[in-house]
């Protein structure tokens, strides 16, 4: 895709929208051949591989074995709706390229906030200093890099204007108090995001990547006899503005309605060691905090994952297949390369119920001698590379929805959460259950809210005892923090049973 | 950027703004500069350095609302189109009336004490002092215990400065430095791979503990092997100092303008009731001389002052900015906590878990959340069994589940172990009639 420079300043007073003046168009790559594609990131990024050749030089020039530059222009834009009106809006831009140089499996990092060619050469030397050896480094041939299109945008966010947005983040509000007269109080927020990212490395490798986001979300308050309640929904998806219909607006306030409407009445379970079903879609959390942060490389690297010992061991049932996959159209964790260059994978992590593969970075993947796995990624031009998740879901298994219900006497049924977190090394995870209901004698009975459920890594994949085959894909605004660098990522799940896990409650 | 320079872009994106149709505006400029070196296995595992500079401008248009933020601002031909185009797009949100900038009367005039918050050193600390630092909380440890599989220590400083500017008569600058150190240990016993992990900060250099860092991170690890779950019921509660906040931080967001006025918070109509036991009083503190939350003035410019928050368990004030107040026909304290400080009782840890028969000292949270209307929570914790004053074993993989209502007023004593290098200046804290479930 060609970005076009008209759109990228075409904003004409119609919409709160970062935009940049640009000088005028740069004479680059007079004797390399390169795409218009390229050039016209280059052009943005107002620079040229001649430039980009003696930055990675200087960051080479202490005996470094690898260097990349990461840049990025990211342009995001918010709307508010708080009392019934659409009434504060926020626009942000941000703008800069990252430096990271490699020496074996230790790195050096810096970056600026500009992509002068003084100022880049200033920290490509800070990075640098990670290595203090011999110069080995030739340039390399100029490999450009085509990519995939996991998500196709047909109204590209910077020709929306902000007149175009209120009516849809309006209209939530409007539905929210027309469904329920409890609803006493709204708010919807809506953003959206267009990001520009390019890539060149030591290797020679340049590459570059659209990335739109776009959410939509509102907190529902309700009031009933004195009582207050809050629920929250959202979705969010790589798309444009066509992400913005009726049908996502009313999907989300009818949800919200429905779900805040759950908690009053719901109360807590008996306290302890419960089996628990987990509903399909969201419950993918459970993936991600108990198998996919311990699966990830770097901690496996360094021995501190519970699953360091674990690779080609036998882990959970025959039935159990995780998957983790960048490739998902219009995903909010789907990215067309990953954020070093490396084509985006889809990998069993679990196949068979057999733990076939980590989550790889340029550094683990070296280390462990695989091919990368397309999981290295960063928040952003201020941030080196981590293996990261993308889309992390299980796929279907061979029990059905009601057989899992009806095989549980005492338990609890979950499918609303709002956070997680895991402990690497112990393998202790928890989940924050919003709502969801008692299974009494093999049928749903109460509704239950607000409490946390944790469980052990390594036991709980060994406990889940039924898949059903009901997959969903969560829609969520699911995002993943580690080591301060947060990403957007998916999840999705059938619904499944774990025999145990401990579940927060009441002491009788 | 020097803090003229900062201050002569504020002052002409502001005056742009004013110009160009806003009719009041508020801008502020920082800038963030900070190193980090990261140390495994003997080397130098990341070195990082960052100088990040930012922009960000409240726009009040025709009685509408709207800001903007930027990290491209020395150009100022692009930033004043940006400036343009955004008081543009302010005039399609519906009008707010709510939203102004602060009565110029409540806004900070100079002539406040220094509160020493920045290292005048800081720009002559030795880089190779920075990589010793942390190379020597690793040989503390290293080889030390054959458990030990894994080491990561780092050190980290920054500096930061803002200047902030508002149409309606502000002006006030700021400059913040820290130093931090901090050691992870991962042991194992042949199965779990528990990990401690320790860290020290400070305002000044000259000031940052160095010593024991790596041996408090290799006990906190070794403490936890053999870890398990014990029988759920209602405990007695230790909060360990340095987790205090956890059991803080949801009251003090109940507290804050919009939960009130967005009807998410479940201390609404609270003021001058007992929502703690009476062990509970609590002042937010902005003078303490090198504090870290010390300031002289709130993130909108307004003076700060020394408030009682919680008074023998009677709470005092709420913190609410220019906007909810208006909304809330209230008068506005201010949006922003500074130094929260706890008042200490006479014992240590130590002298708190002799008086516990059998309850459990919490050292740590794994996840949890809370539902700000009800006041409902649970969270993951570890920590470990006590009884008769004694630590009997490690604990994990247990939930606490209650209500904060009930909780605060089940705080049966305060420990004098107020840890100073943080801005929230909380000790150890006991709670009776805790809902633990393991087993």
């Amino acid at each position: 895709m060609i970005l076009d420079r008209r759109n990228f300043i075409k904003t004409g007073g119609a919409a709160v929208a970062g935009t940049m003046v640009l000088p005028p168009l740069l004479k680059s790559c007079q004797n390399i051949q390169i795409s218009p594609d390229v050039k016209s990131y280059l052009d943005h990024f107002e620079v040229t591989p001649e430039m980009l050749q003696k930055v990675i030089a200087e960051a080479m020039s202490k005996g470094g074995n690898y260097a990349d530059l990461f840049f990025e222009h990211t342009i995001s834009n918010s709307l508010g709706l708080e009392d019934g009106k659409v009434n504060s809006a926020h626009s942000n831009v941000d703008y800069g390229v990252g430096i990271r140089v490699l020496k074996g499996d230790q790195t050096g990092f810096a970056y600026t906030e500009s992509t002068n060619l003084q100022d880049m050469l200033k920290v490509a030397k800070t990075a640098a200093n990670i290595a203090n050896d011999p110069v080995t480094f030739k340039q390399s041939d100029l490999i450009e890099k085509t990519i995939p299109n996991y998500y196709k945008v047909s109204q590209k966010w910077e020709n929306a204007t902000i007149e175009e947005k209120i009516p849809f983040v309006q209209k939530v509000n409007d539905r929210l108090y027309e469904l329920d007269d409890k609803v006493t109080k709204a708010r919807v927020f809506q953003r959206d995001e267009s990001s520009y990212v390019m890539f060149y490395s030591s290797e020679g490798l340049l590459t570059y990547d659209y990335r739109p986001m776009a959410t939509l979300g509102v907190v529902c308050v309700m009031e009933k006899d004195g009582q207050i309640e809050n629920d929250y929904s959202a979705r969010s998806m790589r798309q444009g503005f066509e992400f913005m219909n009726d049908n996502v607006v009313e999907e989300l306030a009818q949800e919200a309605v429905k779900k805040t409407n759950f908690l009053f009445g719901a109360g807590k379970p008996k306290a302890g060691e419960l089996p628990v079903v987990l509903g399909a879609g969201g419950s993918g959390i459970l993936l991600h905090e108990a198998m996919g942060h311990p699966f990830e490389a770097d901690f496996n690297r360094k021995g501190e994952s519970i699953f360091s010992d674990k690779m080609g061991k036998k882990i959970a049932k025959d039935f159990i297949n995780i998957v983790e996959d960048g490739t998902m159209e219009n995903n909010r964790g789907a990215i067309n390369i990953d954020d070093e260059g490396n084509d985006v994978k889809k990998v069993y992590l679990v196949k068979d119920g057999v733990l076939e593969s980590y989550l790889h970075d340029r550094i683990s993947a070296n280390y462990y001698g695989v091919d990368p796995t397309g999981n290295g990624r960063r928040q952003s031009f201020r941030h080196a590379p981590l293996p990261r998740m993308r889309i992390t879901y299980m796929e279907n298994g061979p029990h059905t929805t009601d057989d899992i219900i009806s095989s549980v006497d005492y338990g609890v049924y979950v499918d609303n959460f709002t956070n997680g977190q895991v402990k690497i090394g112990a393998g202790d995870f928890t989940f924050f259950v919003k709502s969801g209901t008692l299974i009494e004698n093999g049928k749903l009975t109460q509704p239950i809210k607000d409490i946390n459920i944790i469980g052990n890594g390594p036991q709980a994949l060994a406990d889940i005892t039924m898949a059903a085959g009901d997959y969903k894909t969560a829609t969520g605004t699911w995002t993943c923090g580690k080591g301060g660098q947060s990403v957007p990522v998916g999840m999705g799940l059938p619904s499944v049973l774990v025999k145990k896990l401990t579940v927060g409650g009441t002491s009788a | 950027m020097t803090k003229d320079e900062k201050y002569s872009i504020a002052k002409w994106a502001m005056e742009h703004a004013v110009k160009n149709g806003a009719q009041q505006a508020r801008v502020s400029i920082y800038n963030n500069n900070s190193s980090q070196i990261e140390v495994r296995d003997e080397k130098i595992d990341k070195l990082q350095e960052s100088n990040r500079n930012g922009m960000r401008i409240n726009l009040y248009v025709d009685n509408k609302y709207s800001s903007i933020s930027t990290n491209r601002i020395t150009n100022r031909e692009e930033l004043g189109k940006f400036i343009e185009e955004a008081i543009a797009g302010t005039r399609y949100l519906a009008e707010d009336e709510f939203r102004t900038l602060p009565d110029p009367e409540r806004y900070y005039k100079g002539g406040g004490p220094d509160l020493k918050t920045v290292d005048p050193n800081f720009n002559s600390v030795d880089p190779q002092q920075k990589v010793e630092d942390a190379f020597d909380m690793e040989k503390e440890v290293l080889g030390s215990d054959e458990r030990i599989i894994s080491v990561s220590t780092s050190y980290r400083d920054g500096l930061s400065g803002s200047v902030m500017m508002a149409s309606n008569g502000f002006e006030g600058d700021s400059e913040n430095t820290y130093y931090s150190l901090n050691a992870s240990v991962s042991v194992t016993d042949g199965e779990a791979r528990p990990q401690g992990a320790w860290y020290e900060s400070s305002i000044f250099s000259d000031q940052l503990v160095r010593k024991d860092i790596g041996k408090k991170a290799l006990k906190r690890a070794l403490d936890r092997l053999g870890q398990e779950k014990i029988a759920s019921g209602k405990m007695p509660m230790i909060v360990e100092n340095k987790m205090a906040g956890r059991a803080l931080q949801p009251l003090i967001s109940a507290l804050n303008g919009y939960s009130i006025q967005q009807k998410q918070s479940f201390l609404i109509g609270m003021i001058g009731e007992q929502i703690g036991s009476g062990l509970m009083t609590v002042t937010d503190d902005p003078f303490i001389v090198s504090g870290r939350g010390s300031r002289l003035f709130d993130s909108e410019g307004m003076a700060t002052e020394k408030r009682a928050v919680v008074e023998n368990g009677i709470l005092k004030t709420y913190f609410i900015d220019t906007y909810y107040g208006k909304k809330l026909e209230m008068e506005s304290t201010t949006g922003n906590t500074t130094n929260l400080v706890f008042k200490p009782g006479e014992k240590d840890l130590e002298g708190l878990l002799a008086d516990i028969d059998r309850g459990i000292l919490v050292t740590g949270f794994n996840g949890g959340n809370n539902n700000g209307a009800t006041g409902d929570f649970s969270y993951g914790i570890e920590g470990f069994l006590v009884e008769k004053g004694k630590l009997i074993k490690p604990v994990a993989e247990m939930n606490i589940t209650g209500n904060f209502k009930l909780l605060w007023k089940d705080l049966i004593a305060v420990g004098n172990d107020v840890d100073p290098s943080r801005s929230w200046r909380l000790p150890s804290l006991v709670f009776d009639n805790v809902d633990f479930s393991g087993i």
